[in-house]
């Protein structure tokens, strides 16, 4: 069958085609079609009987003549080519090379679909990842093995902070990264993939890299492979070689947009705004890849970047990222107007793997509940803000402006801070003791009696003053 | 023998004419299975519970000659099952990391031998009936697992096999039927997991589930029976609640149903559960576990399944006589599971998306919770917990609505109070207990006859204090009166000492009814003394700078729940904190 090419196609229609006289063509099969003008496309077979095969073609069919089409199914799935030299490659989104270098060569190929890990051989992410950001590390830190997005919105600077989480992320204790990355951008402008391409020569680790490029002009449908690609590669450097593999692919808005196009197409019922039901376990099939499983030594840590459309964390694409991955760092447009960098968003901001990955063996024993404690100060900080804005900041009480004045170190010297600082998470730790300092302790409740008189310094700056 | 005529996703044509509707199917070279949903003619349309690529037309494909059914008997405690029963830990054997399609592994193990006692009582020659108990088995320390008759079999038992090892399909008996028939007994037995398991009569739900959350048991309770819903946005904390509620709760068989959530939820449970101990039996909390999964990444089908399965097994260990707890993690995505196959059944869609018979598979899967007399005239129950999951947090959405009208207790999460990490994030206005008169009762046997007064003076304070604040955000505190802002400190304190528990608080993890209704009165009275004294002219300006609040706050995690004597001691001194104050206001010439 594999080489065997048929000319049957008996009808057209937005990006699917339908073949005739073909019988036992497998489902789910990579389908390669010649066009009139001997131009190859990739398709898909995505409905299989003997009198009708549905087809759906990556590139399109938009000029498509079917007369002169010839159509070769090649019963397999797409799969990826995989071996150690893919690191410090650059692919397309249907993993072809884009960097001007011969393709991969290896008899070890890769449904790029992956399969379901077993629960039962997961192993659970507990090793801190130290990224240097305050504002994740103090409040929303990153485990091994974890899922955790960044949501976005046009014009802010989501490109930046990942690449300072990829240039800065290390266990503790560790001199420098012993990560690899695998970095997967669709529907991107060429700038964003340049801006990442420089980030990564600049920092020297362009070698231990692998990049999966579907720019914004290139064909819709590709772009679903994008990410299956991308991670089938990440699956093989974690699991096979032993790697930590962080994977960082941008922007699964792009992704989810391209999948409501071609669901149309095939005439799926929608949902909510036009995606259809299915698009939350497709995003789960991407999202859970991610992990580490018992006895392998390599894991795949992954930030995907969304943006979200009209700043609205209830759209459906983030709303159901949320529902998928563990936690989510939210950036602001309030604290980026203000100059703020990182604007992290640290309420509506969590990581649920947090809890088990810090504290007494992993960070220090005081970080679970100063995390809590600059959580709840902060909320109660806005709300008193919140409250100035209305009656004016001279009525406050003497307790309230001491909120107030907490707010704005904290925005300024916690959560803001340099695209190249580097805080280890004891300077970020002793950070927040300095700013919960400018608290009474009666108002700490959520840390200890004794993290109180080991580490907050009212007292002392009180005889200062 | 059939033949497959089309593949469309999960969705496979066959030309196979002897099934009928929800029978079980295996089809292609691979073997996959599924079930058939749709008839016409000589086909069958089938949906897959693996996913389909690589099946060709023309494969073949074979009826089963049963529906979907799980095997109830010795082994099912302590495992973790795929959303059609087949044991996770087996698979991963059999199959490595990754699931691979089509393997087939039965669900109870079948080389393993457990000890069978039989019943005493049981004679050869006297009639038995389904649901009786023919003996035990000792599955885990904690648990005795009680070998049934299956509801359907009755007769004159013929014989029964004297105490011994037996595996599961080892025949252990035989029943003669009324129609002459010999059925075998074994230590197992098969049920469609779409028929609700008999029984003789529903009973009256009586007892409070205890959860060791106070803002469940002793705001809104449930009872051992009762029907919960856990709906909330996002990282709202549904899924801790409920991981929560398995650790805790004081049921004795507790069934984890991870429906189309995350893998490392289920890693997280299958590793802390058997390092925590019980604090009921002081066994490992796993031996009264078991967990069925099917995670987002694994295929829908079978996800719409899975909790069918959960609750078929908790049915079956309720007829033995057990209190079950099964909490399902999220029955939106098994909603969305329903749409899906609804869609590709072209059937007309009503509300985004979902079909019209949404609501009454909803209130039919509920419905198989309760309290019952079982068929052999025990008494077990099902309290059945989902977790929902709105899109976009929106309570008015389908799933949630619907839920909302057949449930008895609803635990609504609020994102405010998530983000502003007010764990558990339970709303205390949104919430409600239909449970609250049965519990009052046992608290009042049990607890405190104050219980039901005291519950009430709480949450009217805190919709009170809701009152106040929106005054407060207009106008700013100053224009409150003492009496007021009185109330607000107390409510406040309420929230923080009371109502916040953190599940990661060892301490305070858990707190034993006699701990909650300490701490409840405790608050209360700090409130009571304070507001007679607001109301004699003292301004609250300066009972709230009393250090006993800030004190107070933290009383929950410095007590144990089995060491409240010192708790106790500092709540009978509260009056003296604010005689002192009274003092100092009377000596001052009311000028403070
Ligand atoms: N009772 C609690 N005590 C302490 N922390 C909590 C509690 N409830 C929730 N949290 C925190 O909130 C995080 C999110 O909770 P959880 O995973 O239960 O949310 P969810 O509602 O199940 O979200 P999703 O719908 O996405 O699954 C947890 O990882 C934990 O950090
Ligand atoms: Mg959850």
């Amino acid at each position: 069958m594999k080489n065997v090419e048929f000319r049957t196609a008996s009808s057209v229609q937005g990006g699917l085609i339908v073949m005739g006289g073909v019988t036992g063509v497998a489902a789910g099969s990579r389908v390669q079609l010649k066009d009139h003008a001997g131009r190859l496309r990739n398709g898909l077979v995505i409905r299989s009987a003997d009198d009708a095969v549905l087809v759906e073609v990556f590139e399109g069919t938009d000029d498509l003549d079917l007369e002169r089409t010839w159509v070769r199914f090649l019963d397999e799935p797409f799969k990826l080519p995989v071996s150690r030299d893919i690191l410090g490659r650059v692919f397309n989104g249907a993993g072809l090379p884009r960097d001007g270098r011969p393709p991969i060569i290896s008899a070890d190929r890769r449904d790029v679909n992956g399969e379901p890990l077993n629960p039962a051989a997961r192993a659970y992410p507990r090793e801190f990842i130290q990224t240097g950001i305050s504002a994740i590390d103090g409040m929303n830190s990153l485990t091994r093995g974890q899922k955790l997005p960044v949501f976005s919105g046009g014009g802010l600077p989501h490109n930046r902070v990942a690449a300072q989480i990829v240039r800065q992320a290390k266990l503790l204790g560790e001199e420098s990264s012993e990560f690899v990355v695998v970095f997967a951008a669709f529907g991107a402008s060429n700038a964003d993939a340049r801006f990442f391409q420089e980030s990564f020569e600049e920092s020297g680790v362009l070698n231990k890299v692998v990049m999966f490029l579907n720019l914004a002009d290139e064909p819709v449908i590709e772009r679903l492979l994008t990410p299956r690609a991308a991670l089938t590669a990440a699956e093989y450097l974690a699991f096979d070689l032993d790697y930590h593999v962080l994977v960082v692919m941008t922007d699964m808005t792009a992704y989810a947009e391209a999948l409501r196009e071609v669901a149309v197409l095939r005439g799926d019922v929608p949902a909510r705004k036009g995606y259809p039901g299915y698009l939350y376990s497709d995003l789960a099939e991407i999202y859970e890849r991610a992990g580490r499983i018992k006895n392998r030594r390599g894991s795949i840590t992954m930030i995907p970047v969304l943006s979200m459309p009209s700043d609205d964390i209830t759209h459906p694409i983030p709303d159901l990222t949320g529902y998928i991955t563990e936690g989510q760092i939210v950036l602001g447009r309030e604290l980026a107007n203000q100059g703020v960098y990182p604007p992290v968003t640290v309420l509506p901001s969590l990581s649920r793997l947090m809890k088990d990955g810090i504290g007494k063996n992993f960070t220090r024993e005081d970080h679970p509940h100063v995390a809590s404690q600059l959580f709840a100060s902060y909320a109660k900080a806005l709300e008193v803000r919140g409250l100035a804005a209305i009656i004016g900041a001279e009525e406050l009480s003497d307790a309230d402006r001491r909120y107030l004045q907490f707010a704005e170190a904290f925005e300024r010297r916690f959560i803001g801070q340099g695209e190249d600082e580097d805080r280890s998470v004891y300077e970020t730790l002793n950070l927040a003791w300095d700013l919960l300092s400018m608290l009474p302790p009666e108002a700490l409740i959520r840390v200890s009696e004794e993290e109180l008189a080991k580490y907050h310094k009212w007292q002392a700056m009180a005889e200062a003053a | 023998m059939g033949k497959i005529l089309e593949i469309n996703g999960p969705l496979v044509k066959l030309e196979l004419p002897e099934t009928v509707l929800g029978e079980q199917v295996r089809v292609g070279a691979i073997g996959l299975v599924g079930e058939v949903i749709g008839r016409d003619g000589d086909t069958a349309l089938a949906q897959l519970y693996e996913d389909t690529a690589g099946l060709k037309p023309g494969e073949v494909a074979e009826g089963l000659g049963w529906p979907l059914s799980v095997e109830l008997g010795p082994g099912l405690l302590n495992a973790i099952f795929d959303g059609v029963q087949r044991p996770l830990n087996a698979v991963w054997e059999k199959s490595g990391d990754r699931i691979a399609r089509g393997v087939a592994v039965p669900s109870l193990p079948r080389d393993q031998r457990w000890h069978f006692v039989p019943d005493p009582e049981r004679r050869a020659g006297a009639p038995v009936a389904g649901g009786d108990v023919l003996g035990t088995v000792r599955e885990t320390e904690s648990i005795q697992h009680r070998i049934l008759v299956p509801p359907l079999t009755h007769g004159e038992l013929l014989e029964l096999a004297p105490e011994g090892d037996y595996t599961v399909e080892e025949s252990i008996g035989r029943v003669k039927m009324a129609d002459g028939r010999i059925d075998k007994l074994r230590l197992f037995h098969r049920w469609p997991v779409r028929v609700p398991r008999p029984f003789r009569r529903r009973d009256h739900a009586v007892k409070p589930l205890i959860t060791g959350q106070r803002i469940l048991d002793t705001f809104y309770p449930l009872l051992k029976g009762g029907k919960a819903a856990i709906p909330g946005p996002f990282g709202a904390g549904k899924t801790m609640l409920q991981q929560q509620i398995a650790r805790w709760c004081n049921a004795e068989i507790v069934i984890y149903v991870g429906c189309g959530e995350r893998g490392n939820e289920l890693t997280d449970v299958l590793e802390f559960m058997p390092e925590l101990v019980d604090p009921h039996t002081g066994r490992p909390l796993m031996e009264r576990t078991l967990l069925v999964a099917n995670t987002s990444n694994m295929p829908v089908v079978a996800r719409e399944a899975s909790v069918y399965v959960g609750i078929t097994l908790a049915e079956y260990f309720r007829d033995q006589g057990y209190d079950v707890v099964m909490v399902a993690d999220s029955t939106s995505r098994w909603a969305e599971a329903l749409r899906e196959v609804a869609g590709r059944l072209g059937q007309m869609p009503v509300e985004e998306g979902y079909p019209a018979y949404l609501g009454s598979r909803l209130a039919a899967f509920y419905e198989r919770a309760g309290r019952v007399e079982t068929l052999s005239g025990g008494h077990g129950s099902v309290t059945l917990i989902g977790a929902v999951s709105p899109p976009g947090g929106d309570f008015s959405e389908p799933v949630t609505s619907h839920t909302k009208e057949i449930i008895q207790t609803f635990w609504a999460l609020s994102k405010e109070l998530a983000d502003a990490r007010h764990y558990p994030a339970v709303d205390w206005l949104e919430s409600f207990s239909g449970y609250v008169p049965s519990a009052a009762k046992w608290w009042a046997e049990n607890v405190d006859p104050g219980w039901e007064a005291a519950r009430g003076e709480a949450l009217d304070l805190l919709a009170a204090s809701e009152e106040l604040q929106r005054i407060v955000n207009l106008v700013g505190v100053e224009a409150l009166s003492s009496e007021q802002r009185w109330t607000l400190e107390a409510a406040g304190l309420l929230k923080e000492g009371l109502l916040q528990q953190a599940a990661t608080d060892e301490i305070d993890s858990f707190a034993s009814p006699e701990k909650q209704y300490a701490l409840l009165a405790a608050l209360l009275e700090i409130y009571r003394q304070g507001m007679k004294l607001v109301k004699l002219g003292a301004p609250a300006r300066r009972l709230i700078q009393m250090p006993l609040l800030a004190q107070a706050r933290r009383w929950k995690s410095q007590h144990k729940s089995e060491e409240l004597a010192l708790l106790k001691e500092k709540i009978a001194r509260i009056p003296a904190d604010f005689a002192q104050i009274a003092l100092d206001y009377e000596q001052s010439g009311h000028t403070a």
